[in-house]
């Protein structure tokens, strides 16, 4: 008699195993968060090294500009491809799509598995760049020619880039796919969460525009390492083509970002407001799909500077100033489903609603950035450092934070809510506005983005001080930001598998995950019978 | 709107006013980036406050008092569905095109370049500047005896166009004394123009564009001073070169 048959006859499979060959979208999401909450760990840990060279004039942390370069760049792009945009749409829509429609699983389980599987060779790759002698130190945005002149290694990053490119088309694919074909019987598009919309969104985004990407950083390994000339204009080749391209892709990555954690928002805050989403279909036909609309017209603004002909740079100017009235719209939808709302606070809720601060900081202080004539002295500083940080990195990790609060019942059968919680909370919230509004201050003086010494400014005073203490100030707050951090990750941890015991609907939410799913939820999601829905459910409906 | 017109007819005005021989007025765009900045932060700080307002009186008015209550907003009608779309649609794409129009307006003071303006041609190297000025003199931004970037200077009262042009990867001119910033690349010219109408030794020159290694170094004074002065520094660089 073999101990490790049970008694159906098949043989027991190890945890570990049945983790590493699941195709469930569940585990699935899980091996996204860790992967992503690794990323932002180690990226995070760039930043302070950052923030800790710049707290004074001179050199003192980073042995060379070099080195100092590279941590620049493994901060961003480990931020934006490996924790921001696989966290949301790879750990979130992974976990949350399928269960919100009522679906067993994604349409096709097997690509779903291959795409975290890329997605963590990326990581692995991108983390080896570290221990080669000539790390990348390009930026993530790579511009020609430093990328093809310099002795780091630029393959790393192209490669970096195919892989969680190829991971992200096909789990666009995937994902589209589960949208359109397997929505419970009944449920009609105007009864999807928001979330579920941005998702698809983003995941349309994602579809259409990697290409793009993909193609020009192809374009730059050529160049530099099978003697191409596509950028190098000694030869006929157009620096700005890179510049170019990498932006039609990079700006509509950032709705890639904003929307599903605007979507993880709207979850938040109606089930806390118990309330209806206000004007849902404003929210999602103008003005998820206006966004996406516009999202295509507008990389020029990212180009402002770079010795583009003046009309293209008046023209991107009218359209990204338009991307205000679709963010508009979903804006009011936001702050409307708070009237008339039962609110309740959680730690989710307490995020949800310092999210609405970011946004409009993050926002509003991207207005200026719209205009061609403000933007030729913004650019480059440290205003516009800190502008993108609050919309881009503050405000999404934010959401995607208050989302792990928000269903971490849900994955755990646990509450992570308590005093670490809230202190954690407070750490964070106080740190990033510590950290990022001194760099507003100093960037509209003039103070440039990615330098590590800023010796030049030594006598320029704003408000009676030298940028370096603005510098001082901000790098208190990033240590503020890391403790708070390091208490949240403790808690998340301790809390899955020693926290407070949660029912299934801890929120009393009317969505599906909530409703129709044990916690957390077993194979197949829905037990034995599937999910009907009829025509006037809504998952927003609590005031019957 | 009235200002939109007048960018546009600016525009068409600019290149009858070229073909005649008058004077043509010296803009300062500086000085109207700081009147620009100051009308946006007005613009921005007022919608944020009313949305800052209105989201704290909600979150604090709307709190459940029980755990079963629920939130009583009424569906909208259709008519009122519309009416909330269209109605913020509107503000916004009105202040979208008030800024758009004042934005255009400063624009054009960037980028027309006064005619009587002295060319200075700039070129990039990692990682310093190289100045040459119309009578071939060429001024290097290295370092100087003292070990710190040298001045580089131009005469007060003329204005001055900044030709550039890179021999290597992307760097930017950007001098925020002035509120402008282009970048300088192979392949392409491209400028940038200063109001010189008052002396100054405070401006500073730095790259703005990533460059590599010493990019956080790359940068000059920039002084404007009185004509004799300049001429007189002109001659000794002259000598030294
Ligand atoms: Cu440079």
């Amino acid at each position: 008699m073999n101990t490790h048959t049970t008694t159906a006859g098949h043989a027991a499979v190890p945890a570990w195993k049945e983790w590493l060959l699941t195709t469930d979208h569940k585990r699935i999401g899980i091996m996204y968060l860790v992967g992503s909450m690794a990323a932002f760990g180690v990226a995070g840990l760039m930043a302070l090294i950052i923030r800790a060279e710049q707290m004074e004039l001179g050199m003192q942390i980073v042995t060379s500009g070099t080195q100092y370069n590279s941590f620049l760049y493994f901060h961003g792009a480990a931020m934006i491809l490996a924790f921001l945009i696989p966290g949301l749409t790879g750990f979130a829509a992974n976990y949350f799509l399928p269960l919100m429609i009522g679906a067993r699983d994604v349409a096709f389980p097997r690509i779903n598995a291959f795409s975290v599987w890329l997605f963590f060779f990326a990581i692995i790759l991108a983390l080896l760049s570290f221990v080669i002698p000539d790390a990348p130190d390009i930026m993530w945005t790579g511009y020609p020619p430093y990328s093809v002149n310099t002795s780091g290694n630029t393959a790393f990053y192209v490669f970096t880039v195919h892989l969680l490119g190829f991971s992200s088309i096909l789990g666009a694919v995937n994902f589209l796919v589960t949208v359109i074909y397997l929505r419970a019987p009944g449920m009609g598009w105007n009864q999807l969460n928001i979330f579920v919309w941005t998702t698809v969104a983003a995941f349309v985004l994602q579809l259409v525009f990697i290409p793009v990407l993909a193609a020009a950083v192809t374009l730059l390994l050529f160049d530099k390492y099978l003697g191409t000339h596509f950028y190098d204009p000694s030869a006929g080749g157009d620096v700005l083509l890179y510049q170019n391209l990498f932006w039609f892709y990079s700006h509509p990555a950032v709705y890639v970002i904003f929307l599903p954690a605007v979507g993880i928002l709207f979850e938040i805050i109606a089930t806390m407001s118990k309330n209806r989403v206000f004007n849902y279909k404003a929210a999602v036909y103008p003005g998820i799909w206006g966004i996406v609309a516009i999202s295509g017209i507008v990389w020029i603004h990212h180009l402002y500077i770079s010795g583009m002909p003046d009309w293209i740079r008046l023209g991107h100017m009218v359209t990204t100033l338009l991307i205000s009235v679709p963010v508009g719209i979903l804006v009011l939808s936001l702050w409307g489903t708070l009237y008339k709302g039962a609110i309740t606070y959680n730690t989710a809720m307490m995020y949800a609603a310092s999210c609405l601060y970011l946004l409009l900081i993050g926002g509003l202080t991207g207005i200026p950035l719209a205009l061609p004539s403000m933007t030729l002295h913004l650019s480059e500083t440290s205003y516009v450092h800190a502008h993108f940080h609050f919309i881009m990195a503050l405000f999404s990790a934010f959401a995607l934070f208050g989302g792990i609060y928000y269903w971490f019942p849900k994955m755990t059968g646990r509450y992570a809510d308590g005093a670490l919680a809230t202190f954690s909370f407070w750490m964070n919230f106080i740190g990033v506005n510590v950290t990022f509004w001194p760099l507003f201050i100093i960037g509209k003086e003039g103070m440039p983005r990615r330098y590590w010494d800023y010796e030049m400014f030594k006598d320029v005073l704003v408000m009676g001080h030298p940028f370096e203490d603005f510098h001082k100030v901000a790098t208190v707050g990033a240590g503020i930001i890391a403790i708070g951090m390091i208490m949240q990750t403790y808690n998340f941890i301790h809390s899955a598998f020693k926290g407070k015991p949660a029912p299934t609907n801890p929120w009393n939410s009317r969505s599906l995950e909530w409703t129709h799913t044990v916690s957390p939820p077993g194979p197949g999601n829905f037990g034995d019978t599937d999910v009907v829905v009829d025509e006037n459910w809504t998952p927003y409906e609590y005031n019957k | 709107m009235r200002k939109l017109l007048s960018a546009m007819t600016g525009l068409a005005g600019a290149a009858l006013a070229s073909g005649q021989a008058l004077a043509q007025e010296i803009r300062n765009p500086a000085e109207e980036w700081e009147h620009l900045w100051d009308e946006v932060m007005m613009d921005i700080t007022i919608i944020g406050v009313i949305m800052t307002i209105a989201a704290i009186v909600m979150l604090i008015k709307y709190r459940a008092t029980s755990p079963d209550q629920v939130g009583t907003a009424k569906k909208l009608t259709t008519v009122q569905s519309i009416s909330f779309a269209l109605i913020p649609a509107a503000v916004f794409m009105a202040d979208d095109f008030y800024l758009a129009a004042n934005g255009w307006t400063v624009w054009n003071a960037y980028r027309r370049v006064p005619e009587n303006a002295m060319e200075v041609k700039v070129t990039a190297y990692q990682w310093y500047f190289e100045f040459e000025y119309p009578d071939g003199t060429v001024a290097d931004g290295l370092l100087g005896d003292d070990d710190l970037p040298k001045p580089i200077l131009v005469p007060q009262g003329q204005p001055v166009v900044f030709r550039m042009y890179s021999e290597d990867v992307l760097h930017s001119f950007g001098l925020p004394y002035y509120r402008v910033k282009e970048d300088i690349m192979p392949g392409r010219i491209t400028y940038v123009w200063i109001n010189t109408e008052e002396a100054q030794t405070d401006a500073v020159l730095q790259c703005a564009e990533f460059c590599g290694e010493n990019h956080s170094k790359m940068s000059n004074p920039i002084h404007v001073v009185p004509q004799d002065e300049f001429e007189a520094w002109l001659a000794k660089t002259a000598a030294e070169g």
